[in-house]
């Protein structure tokens, strides 16, 4: 099915009024040794009932694990409502808001989620959304360049605390212009970044420093001391937080003396499902001072004919469709539709619903740590205080032990032997509101026996 | 058909110099190019101190539908920029030869203006480009 | 039917919530220092459950849309989105799936991937797909970072010119820009098609590759597309596809046949992921056997049976990664549906009812008097109509026209793009629209042209029907409101406190 509403007589009818005799006759332009046989490798078409059937199947077979993995994706409650009416055709199909007369429900709800994320941020001003936390990062890599005048060197500084597929990303996405990322290490006791590690680029020529609170490890960053550190040194600062946190952490705009220069992250938490990964957004936002470096689509409000209030997109002179090559970045896109959903979820939840949840999450965390703690052979990594995730240590290597975990029902964590060997064994765990304390003892039960096993083995 | 000042000098990239006969010169973009861009809503100038090369990018004009680079139509120091753009940048659009100016420069080597276009030059590149 | 709705925060009340949603309270967190601590609250909305479903039902209310309206925007392929592919995609297990997940708790969802790949291939004869790339402009920046990767590999590290035609979209010159190169413009002829003397001297030993689209942004097809493919190649530079208006040509012809060796699928337009008011798209990228060593990464890879995350390992030259995870899963897997209910019989029509459509309301514009900017062409799935004469002598301009038909029910077809045509329309109206729905449009334009001569301005003034009338864009451009701030009692002053006291 093709969803073609064309019958025969409309097809007769169209082509008497074109003056051709058959669709082929459409296709003469094209040579005739470029068109192609039938597609072989595409299956039969199937109908709804069958991909029903197919989909619902391959589903089941996922099944629905009890997961304890953090790492940059959240599982968090999401009430109904946000995408019964996030998948309202009038939303879920609606286009780019380029005609603003058409579109004032999808303007005045990026208006307001600007408004919402800018707050959330502590930050003055905020674009309508990028495509994840990753690129988010890297687009404000390339947008500090842009905005630190003094600054011609291009080295961007990564504490290894950022999220490892991050730091990859950026890697990918700006290095290509010639951006340099200069790593700083953390302090093995404490799963953080000292600021005593930055003194051997005092000096430099550094543009942006990048600190990701909280850190990939779940720790929380002495951000005020780095900051005040960056900024004593024209070095422009980027924060990458998370969303959630932000109800209970200070938020960027007020780290160091008077904030930082650029804020992303993933707004993931907010309303959006897991989904294997995506589609998710990421935000950013900054100081007023550097608005017309924001990439991506920003909206306004502003007055019409009449005097009556309504939103457009704005400050669009920056963007790919008009500047062609001297464009802010190539993108072209906002990730409009799960932006609709996080802030469908942020009206929801409000200051207070979401203060309950980064809290919830932050309590569970620490009663899960506690008792995996108590199962032999594991013990916490780190002394500094954590946010909702936590790294354990074990006494022997984590794959069989996830593997496990896997066969009981248990999705364990994510393994850092790929991303930090130098850690040992280690293991990144996450408990959100989520879970309940039959869940953590089922954890605790599922790891004992994994434990006792790979002892025996 | 715009306002092609006679006494002025012109580059291909449409800004104006007037030389200010005390070793500096002032600079701006002409009638023509204010017109294409339509409404301005944001200009950036240099600072004072601020060093440019001949054809270097120096300034930005922003309307609602381009954002284009000026650039320095000679070598030089910048001893100012017109700060009432910040506030007003439709200065431009009212009057881009005398309120609307952008900045003035101490250029390196004097000699250079004699190779800026005349305005006759000038209105034979409008005219060429069918404005 | 509103016209009109407040901002949220209008509606908040102190102390109220959606008090049902919240988890339970817990003791204060000790281990988390003072220092680090939020002092005053974020600026969120304070609404109960029912105040925030019927604010943004409202707002949905205020937009036009594919499930509510016809929506001829070329280059954009505003189709229908088949319910079935929102439902399904959204099964509870797909949805709870954490991207770390292990493949052991993934193999539906992986063989869906895997199997979208190679249908992918399948339609574009490529011989090898990353679907990572979250957008189109994002599948632009890989396929261009391929070529350079793949010369440099080569060692050649001279070539950094990419050639675009004057009439591309604007992300292909901005893409090549954020890959380091250098972007050629070079110019299309009368007809439409690619000058090939002004290509024959823009290659080079510089030359990494040309940008192209085919149909082109004019809407008509590169009739010499393999001679330009054999122009770059014997240069030594690479061909890259931009998927922007595959629909055009689904099951007809295929990019790889005419001699691309990289291309960017827009997911979201060509396969029906929802453009949902902005995003996410998808911009999944083929590849002929010589790049396939640098496709970003992951990939989905099948051992017997069982399907499998690629590693790093195995793909040691990969441009890298360029998402956090691995894309826009949730976007592929409505893509994926979308085209198992298609099969390749459905295949072959998408590209027939599309160019029909096309071209039968390319022919009664023609016959209504309008003028088409290649007349002697055969529309593509789009076409392009020029309102210069209208803009010339009645004073009325194809903004004019597009904002006057959104009176009538229909969005405006894409206007000023490609900016080569003076006062253009770029009309695509998919194969899922029926001819009722095209000849209502038609008659539309048909009597707005009538007006235009009659009352021009009350065309000028359009719309009129709208919940807003013309936005003033100076004003937001110079103005900047961007976000809501309370207004304290008494006070005019137009930069104001942030957060309510």
């Amino acid at each position: 099915m093709a969803f073609i509403p064309h019958t025969e007589r409309d097809v007769a009818e169209m082509l008497a009024a074109i003056g051709v005799s058959s669709i082929e006759q459409l296709f003469e332009e094209i040579p005739a040794n470029l068109r192609t046989r039938a597609l072989a490798g595409v299956p039969t078409a199937l109908n709804e009932m069958e991909i029903g059937r197919l989909m619902s199947a391959r589903a089941k077979a996922d099944g629905r694990p009890l997961c304890f993995i953090g790492a940059g994706a959240y599982e968090h409650h999401i009430p109904s409502a946000v995408w019964a009416i996030t998948s309202r055709g009038e939303f879920y199909s609606a286009y780019t808001p380029y005609q603003a007369e058409a579109s004032q429900g999808t303007l005045q709800l990026l208006y307001e989620y600007q408004s919402m994320i800018a707050s959330l941020t502590g930050m003055q001003v905020s674009n309508a959304s990028l495509y994840d936390g990753a690129s988010a990062v890297a687009e404000a890599c390339l947008m500090a360049v842009r905005a630190n005048r003094k600054s011609k060197s291009q080295r961007i500084l990564v504490p290894t605390t950022v999220h490892p597929h991050y730091r990859k990303v950026a890697a990918a996405t700006a290095g290509n212009q010639g951006l340099r990322f200069d790593e700083v290490p953390y302090s093995p006791a404490e799963g953080r970044t000292l600021v005593e590690s930055l003194a051997k680029f005092d000096g430099q020529d550094i543009t942006a420093l990048v600190i990701q609170q909280p850190n990939f490890f779940g720790v929380l960053e002495d951000v005020d001391a780095l900051t005040l550190w960056a900024r004593a040194r024209n070095i422009l600062v980027i924060a990458v937080v998370n969303p959630t946190s932000l109800a209970l952490l200070k938020p960027p705009g007020e780290w160091g003396a008077n904030g930082v220069d650029i804020a992303v992250g993933d707004g993931q938490p907010l309303g959006v499902p897991l989904s294997s990964g995506g589609p998710y957004f990421g935000f950013m936002t900054t100081r007023m001072e550097h608005v017309r470096q924001l990439p991506g689509r920003i909206v306004g409000r502003t007055l019409d004919l009449n005097g009556k209030p309504g939103f457009t997109l704005t400050l669009q002179a920056r963007e790919q469709h008009i500047r062609r090559a001297k464009a802010t970045s190539n993108i072209c896109t906002n990730q409009g539709l799960l932006v609709t959903a996080g802030t469908i979820y942020m009206s929801i939840m409000g200051p207070q619903g979401l203060e309950r949840v980064a809290a919830a999450s932050h309590a569970r965390t620490r009663e899960l740590v506690t008792a995996l703690s108590r199962v032999k052979g594991v013990r916490t990594a780190f002394t500094a205080p954590c946010f909702h995730e936590a790294v354990l240590l074990l006494d022997r290597p984590v794959a069989p032990v996830l593997k496990s975990l896997e066969g009981q029902g248990v999705l364990g964590g994510f393994n850092l032997a790929e991303h930090y060997p130098e850690l040992g064994p280690a293991l990144l765990v996450c408990a959100t509101e989520t879970k309940t304390a039959e869940d953590i003892e089922t954890y605790a039960r599922a790891l004992t026996e994994a434990m006792k096993a790979a002892r025996a083995a | 058909m715009s306002n092609v000042p006679a006494d002025l000098k012109y580059t291909r990239t449409h800004e104006w110099v007037r030389d200010l006969k005390d070793g500096t010169v002032e600079i701006g973009i002409t009638d023509h190019a204010q017109h294409s861009l339509g409404d301005l809503v944001f200009v950036e100038v240099p600072e004072a101190g601020r060093e440019v090369g001949a054809g270097e990018p120096c300034a930005v004009v922003e309307s609602v539908k381009a954002a284009s680079d000026v650039y320095a139509p000679v070598a030089g120091v910048v001893t100012a920029g017109n700060s009432q753009l910040a506030t007003t940048p439709e200065l431009i659009n009212q009057d881009a030869f005398g309120a609307g100016w952008m900045m003035r420069v101490r250029p390196t080597n004097g000699a250079m203006l004699a190779e800026l276009m005349s305005s006759s030059e000038y209105e034979a590149l409008l005219k060429a480009e069918g404005a | 039917m509103t016209t009109t709705e407040k901002v949220i925060f209008e509606y908040s009340h102190r102390g109220r919530g959606a008090t049902d949603q919240w988890p339970q309270a817990v003791p204060e967190a000790t281990d988390l220092p003072m220092a680090l601590r939020r002092r005053s609250a974020p600026m969120l909305p304070e609404v109960s459950e029912i105040e925030a479903v019927r604010h943004f039902t409202r707002l949905s209310q205020l937009n036009f849309s594919i499930d509510t309206n016809f929506y001829p925007l070329g280059s954009c392929t505003m189709k229908y989105n088949p319910k079935a592919c929102n439902q399904y995609a959204m099964l509870p297990e797909f949805l709870a799936r954490h991207p770390l997940a292990p493949e052991s708790h993934g193999q539906g969802f992986l063989a869906c991937m895997y199997e979208l790949q190679e249908m992918l291939k399948e339609v574009t004869g490529m011989q090898g797909v990353s679907l990572t790339p979250m957008a189109g402009a994002h599948g632009e920046f890989a396929g261009v970072a391929m070529i350079r990767a793949y010369h440099r590999a080569r060692g050649d590290l001279a070539r950094n010119e990419i050639i675009v035609p004057e009439a591309a979209h604007g992300t292909n010159p901005a893409t090549a820009t954020m890959c380091g190169c250098v972007v050629r413009e070079i110019a299309v002829d009368g007809e439409g098609d690619v000058d090939l003397e002004a290509l024959k001297a823009a290659v080079g030993p510089k030359t990494a590759g040309i940008m192209l689209t085919n149909p082109s942004t004019l809407g008509v097809f590169e009739r010499r597309i393999e001679e330009v493919a054999r122009i770059v190649h014997a240069a030594g530079g690479l061909l890259y596809y931009d998927g922007a208006n595959l629909n055009a040509i689904l099951g007809k012809v295929r990019p790889g046949d005419m001699g691309f060796d990289v291309i960017h699928m827009n997911l979201h337009k060509t396969f029906s992921t929802p453009h949902g008011g902005g995003g996410p798209g998808a911009g999944a990228v083929g590849v002929s056997t010589r790049l396939a060593p640098f496709l970003p990464i992951p990939i989905v890879g099948k051992d017997g049976e069982r399907y499998r995350w690629l590693s790093e390992a195995e793909l040691p030259q990969s441009i890298g990664r360029l998402s956090a995870f691995m894309g826009n899963a949730g976007v592929l897997l409505r893509a994926y549906i979308y085209m198992r209910l298609l099969g390749r019989e459905g295949m072959a029509q998408v590209g027939e009812f599309a160019t029909l459509n096309a071209n039968y309301m390319l022919a009664r514009l023609q016959k209504a008097g309008f003028d088409a900017a290649y007349p002697r062409r055969r529309a593509s799935h789009e076409f392009i109509i020029t309102l210069k004469r209208q803009a010339r002598e009645l004073n009325v301009t194809a903004m004019d026209f597009a904002k006057r038909l959104l009176d009538h029910g229909f969005h405006a077809p894409t206007t000023y793009f490609p900016l080569l045509v003076p006062e253009c329309l770029l009309i695509e109206p998919t194969e899922t629209e029926s001819k009722d729905v095209l000849d209502a449009f038609i008659d539309a334009l048909v009597h707005i042209q009538r007006e235009a001569e009659e009352e021009p301005e009350h065309v000028r003034a359009a719309p009129h029907t709208m919940p807003v009338r013309r936005l003033d864009d100076v004003r937001a451009a110079k103005q900047l409101d961007l976000t809501w701030k309370p207004k304290p009692l008494g006070s005019t002053d137009p930069s104001l406190a942030e957060l309510p006291a």
